[in-house]
């Protein structure tokens, strides 16, 4: 299904957001692996939900605004992209470091939505110091990053197969990522004291093979956040909705709808 | 001409590549000796002092979490030699403000080297190589934007000598900058910053700071002195002084030529032995996206492959002179020629397991045959005629270049 795309201008950036579906809106907010509104699991929540999917500014080939150093920029631009949008009762579901941003906007307010989804979110620090609760994605060696992040490493994206021009927007992707997460990495130590805001009902998601951020991590993520519930997904790593998308589509129409 | 000359102070003794996938970041310690270490160290800088006794300068460097170069603080090798020697010019290139904290912190150290020397310091500023991102835990992202941040705030720090400042940039902070000491030279010692491309030569020529190349070998070197050269024409109205641009290259000096090849392959070890792998080579916004994708995809270097430069090739490249000393005087010329000109020779003159009597008899046939003929050659520099002999020599660019250098192609 091919969605509609358009840019919207903003105070200090655009972006573009692409639009699929009718039904109760569904604000997608993609992790560090580029935008999702193109696979398959989208388009089966189309059938439900009209999906709503802002490109982060610096992902697939877009520009990273001059003024931008870190996760706290794209937050603000979303406010005044919820306010854009006109999001009124959104469920907002975020992916990986789209979910530490899911979250960000939630403890700030909760006003333009109604419920919360979580996908192999990043964005808290659950152990000591000493602890990497967060793999490390910018020093691990490729082979042993597609054996954290999936299920099925046959599965992750081969860059064999892609062009050169695809190669340089996974590298560009990679870029925006480190400047959205580098320091403190993927996470927010303030975040802990403020997850108590979030008044809406909140669902994790969770790959069961997920070694980029454990189970278990996203179970002491989930503890954190009051009321919310965690369901984790068989078969699947850090992506469950590429690895098992019928059931993690089933999961968030159950729980959206 | 002046030569400076330069050792990494490597620490060699290490097992067999094979059995590590790095010898960079992640390499454990366990595999560093302090005894070795301690002997090596000493070592390093009783080369420094012969090099001052042949009458070369100085130059340091640091590197971190590295065995290729176990000087993570190049201050504290600088403020020995500061000491130690009487004559020589000590540079430091240089001091990676991209990755450093806190460039108030770099100013002090940096002027009390000045001031320990009389007036002998050389400082070399630098964005530092794509491996010490995780080191130091910074996004190489913009790290071309916060060096020069950093060095603004160090210039101001060396130039203010009437109380505090404020200084309230966008990656570094300081409200009451006020270092003591202040610098020897004045207004400051002179400013080295390294270059790897006509973009990054710029501001450095528009500061009328020396221009630093790394082993850009002929393929790259012409792009790279020109981008300094023009840009320094423009914004001064004269031509770049030959001082301003300096060049680094392995350099053996040997009596024959049998000799002189067994030495080469003895300095290529700087080379042979930098095994890093893709994901210390190429952290996010270090390299443009076309090159990362390069990189990611094995097909230049850094990327985990064997490195396997040759001594052959590196020569032809230019990246390694070597030979007799009439040879060496030669090939120095060619390079010379080609590129334009340049007035400093970074002359990377020991690495791994050269020892330090054939680093002496290499450098005693540098400063005694080779050394003359350089300075003769740079004082008799005509403009007008260097862009001539340089018209007739036409461009090198069918050599085969390895895989290494990437990380000083920016």
């Amino acid at each position: 299904m091919t969605g509609t795309t358009t840019k919207i201008e903003l105070p200090g950036a655009a972006v573009e957001v692409v639009r699929k579906g009718a039904g109760p809106q569904l604000f997608v907010l993609h992790g560090g692996g580029g935008p999702v509104a193109a696979m398959p699991f989208a388009d089966k929540l189309a059938e439900n939900f009209e999906v709503i999917a802002p490109v982060h500014p610096g992902f697939a080939g877009s520009a990273i605004p001059d003024h931008f150093d870190n996760l706290q920029d794209l937050v603000y631009l979303y406010l005044d992209l919820m306010d854009a949008l006109e999001l009124e009762d959104a469920v907002m579901m975020g992916f990986s470091m789209g979910g530490w941003t899911a979250v960000e906007l939630a403890v700030m307010s909760t006003a333009r939505i109604s419920k919360l989804i979580l996908v192999d979110a990043v964005g808290v620090k659950v152990g000591g110091r000493e602890d990497r609760d967060i793999a490390d994605v910018f020093a691990t060696p490729p082979d042993e990053l597609a054996r954290m992040m999936w299920h099925d490493p046959a599965k992750a994206p081969n860059p064999a197969n892609m062009t050169d021009a695809q190669l340089e927007i996974v590298q560009s992707n990679r870029v925006a990522l480190g400047l959205y997460t580098w320091e403190p990495y993927m996470h927010n130590p303030k975040l802990p004291h403020r997850l108590h805001r979030i008044d809406v009902p909140t669902l994790l998601l969770w790959g069961e093979s997920d070694g980029l951020v454990t189970p278990d991590y996203g179970r002491a993520y989930c503890a954190m956040i009051p009321g919310a519930e965690i369901i984790v997904i068989p078969e699947a790593g850090h992506a469950p909705q590429a690895e098992q998308p019928g059931a993690f589509v089933e999961h968030v129409v159950s729980f959206a709808i | 001409m002046k030569a400076w000359f330069f050792t990494e102070d490597a620490y060699p003794q290490l097992p067999d590549q094979d059995t590590y996938r790095s010898i960079r970041v992640n390499l454990p310690s366990k595999h560093y000796d302090p005894e070795i270490g301690a002997d090596n160290y000493h070592q390093f800088l009783d080369m420094w002092l012969m090099a001052e006794e042949l009458g070369l300068e100085i130059m340091l460097n640091e590197h971190h979490q590295t065995a290729t170069c176990v000087v993570p603080s190049v201050p504290i090798i600088a403020g020995i030699l500061a000491r130690e020697t009487k004559t020589a010019r000590i540079l430091i290139l240089g001091n990676p403000l991209s990755n450093l904290p806190r460039p108030t912190r770099t100013a002090e150290e940096m002027a009390m080297i000045d001031v320990i020397s009389r007036g002998r310091l050389e400082c070399g500023f630098v964005r530092g190589v794509p491996y010490e991102s995780a080191p130091a835990n910074v996004l190489p992202y913009r790290g071309t934007e916060r060096m020069w941040e950093a060095h603004d705030l160090i210039i101001k720090a060396w130039t203010s000598h009437d109380g505090p400042f404020n200084f309230e940039g966008r990656w570094f902070h300081a409200r009451q900058v006020n270092v003591w000491p202040r610098p020897y030279q004045q207004p400051h010692p002179p400013i080295w910053v390294t270059i790897g491309s006509a973009g990054t030569a710029r501001p450095v020529a528009e500061h009328e700071y020396v221009g630093a190349v790394f082993l850009a070998g002929y393929p790259g070197i012409r792009a790279i002195f020109d981008g300094y050269r023009d840009r320094y024409l423009a914004r001064h109205g004269n031509e770049a002084p030959l001082d301003r641009l300096a060049y680094c290259a392995l350099i053996y000096v040997a009596d024959d030529e049998a000799e002189a090849k067994a030495g080469g392959e003895r300095l290529l070890w700087y080379m042979t032995s930098n095994k890093v792998p893709v994901e210390y080579s190429n952290p996010p916004g270090y390299h443009a996206p076309a090159v990362a994708a390069k990189i990611a995809q094995g097909g230049i270097g850094g990327a985990g492959l064997p490195l396997r430069p040759t001594l052959d090739n590196q020569m032809a490249r230019g990246n390694v002179f070597c030979g007799t000393p009439d040879q060496v005087f030669e090939q120095i010329k060619a390079f010379y020629e080609y590129s334009g000109g340049f007035g400093n020779l970074l002359i990377m003159g020991q690495a791994g397991h050269l020892t330090f009597a054939q680093t002496r008899r290499s450098m005693t046939l540098f400063s005694t045959e080779v050394y003359p003929r350089l300075k003769e050659l740079t004082a008799s520099y005509n403009g007008d005629a260097m862009k001539a002999t340089r018209a007739a020599l036409p461009h090198r660019d069918a050599v085969d270049l390895g895989t290494f250098g990437l990380e000083f192609a920016r």
